[in-house]
């Protein structure tokens, strides 16, 4: 699959409420080109609910629902049992919620449509922080960031979404990254042809929540690859295989570049590194990541 | 457009649901169609939708629209968009 395959269709009309250098729409443009038209969206408060812009009008070409904070799993469990009443079962039913809905507010709702066997997508695009509210702490911070909540820097560590949905052991589970859009076309194609319930979390670079020029959205979410921050993989009937570098980097294959690499380039580390750097703090990331990494290969490879 | 009667709010999709958000922009993307090599990574990476893609796999981009935040021009492999400062129309 390359670039020039992708399709035409184009569900995001330019023109719409989002940032300059927003990863949502950019993710939403590729879950479209996978979805088709033939799809209901489902979304909860987040940034997305602002990107959609004002009424009368709205910026997406497919009907989209929108709903409170805690119940994306819960409503998109309700369209999808509609739909299947009036016989429309090839019609896709994607929930699509923000970082603090799905890790925070709407897990319980998530992991009961998980239960229930719905037969759904759940989008988790995770931007790390809260941002449609101010930049907010959120469960995906990491650890050290800045955000307005967490003043001179997170003191825990993120907790591990993907490993929750796998306790689940739900047919089809996904992480992956908006700066590999071939790889996001590709698990999305492959979670619409599964029944069942699918979860799938795509890595968002947010430039005003993250403090890094709105250019770089791309080479951010490329650069949490590459330094390991974040794994590329895919878990069909609980078999986990890993995607393009993070297999590489599962494999030894090559070594994971520092987290110092994809952290110093971001304002809300900037506290780690001036007035000067806390190697104390840079080592407990490190180790953490390293930590995550063993686990990879003790329970995966 | 289909209009449905009923009780509840609906929005109804729109071109420009802002406005003209090329207002917002401050450096204007500027293609040099004789590098381009075709490779559609501006087009796939573009956040708005601006950058339109033709038929024979040339782009081209829709400024009224362009919100300006450069992800084209890092993208470009072989650096034909580069971004130049937007001037005030008279």
């Amino acid at each position: 699959m390359a670039i020039k395959d992708l399709p035409d269709t184009e569900c995001v009309l330019p023109g719409s409420a989002a940032c300059p250098g927003c990863p949502a729409t950019m993710g939403l443009r590729i879950v479209f080109k996978a979805l088709g038209k033939n799809t209901i969206m489902v979304v909860p408060a987040c940034c997305t609910a602002v990107i959609e812009s004002l009424h009368p009008h709205t910026s997406f070409d497919i009907p989209v629902m929108n709903i409170a904070f805690e119940a994306a799993a819960a409503g998109a469990s309700g369209v999808e049992a509609a739909l299947r009443q009036q016989g429309k079962e090839d019609t896709t039913v994607v929930a699509w919620a923000g970082d603090g809905g799905t890790y925070d507010i709407g897990i319980q709702a998530l992991s009961g449509a998980l239960e229930r066997q719905t037969n759904f997508i759940y989008i988790c695009y995770n931007n790390q922080i809260y941002s449609n509210t101010g930049i907010q702490r959120s469960g995906a911070t990491p650890y050290g960031a800045w955000t307005t909540t967490t003043v001179g820097g997170k003191t825990e560590f993120r907790k591990e979404m993907g490993e929750i949905i796998q306790a689940h052991h739900i047919p089809y589970s996904a992480q992956t990254c908006v700066s590999y859009p071939e790889d996001l076309y590709n698990k999305l194609k492959k979670a619409k042809g599964i029944k069942g319930p699918k979860y799938i979390e795509i890595m968002a670079p947010c430039p005003p929540g993250w403090r890094f020029p709105m250019e770089k959205t791309v080479e951010m979410g490329t650069m949490a690859v590459e330094t390991g921050a974040w794994a590329l993989y895919e878990v069909e009937n609980d078999k986990m295989t890993f995607n393009g570098k993070s297999k590489l980097i599962l494999e030894k294959k090559i070594e994971r570049k520092p987290i110092e690499e994809w952290i110093k380039y971001q304002g809300r580390f900037r506290h780690l590194f001036k007035p000067e750097k806390d190697v104390k703090r840079l080592k407990a990331i490190e180790e953490h990541t390293d930590q995550m990494w063993d686990r990879y290969r003790r329970c995966y490879l | 457009m289909k209009k449905y009667n009923v009780v509840t709010t609906i929005s109804y999709p729109k071109k420009g649901a802002m406005g003209k958000t090329g207002s917002w922009r401050i450096f204007k993307p500027i293609l040099d169609k004789a590098k381009c090599v075709k490779c559609l990574r501006c087009w796939i990476y573009c956040p708005e939708a601006t950058i339109i893609r033709n038929k024979d796999d040339t782009v081209s981009i829709d400024y009224e629209y362009c919100k300006g935040c450069g992800i084209c021009a890092n993208v470009c492999k072989v650096k034909a968009i580069t971004m130049e400062r937007e001037v005030k129309k008279k």
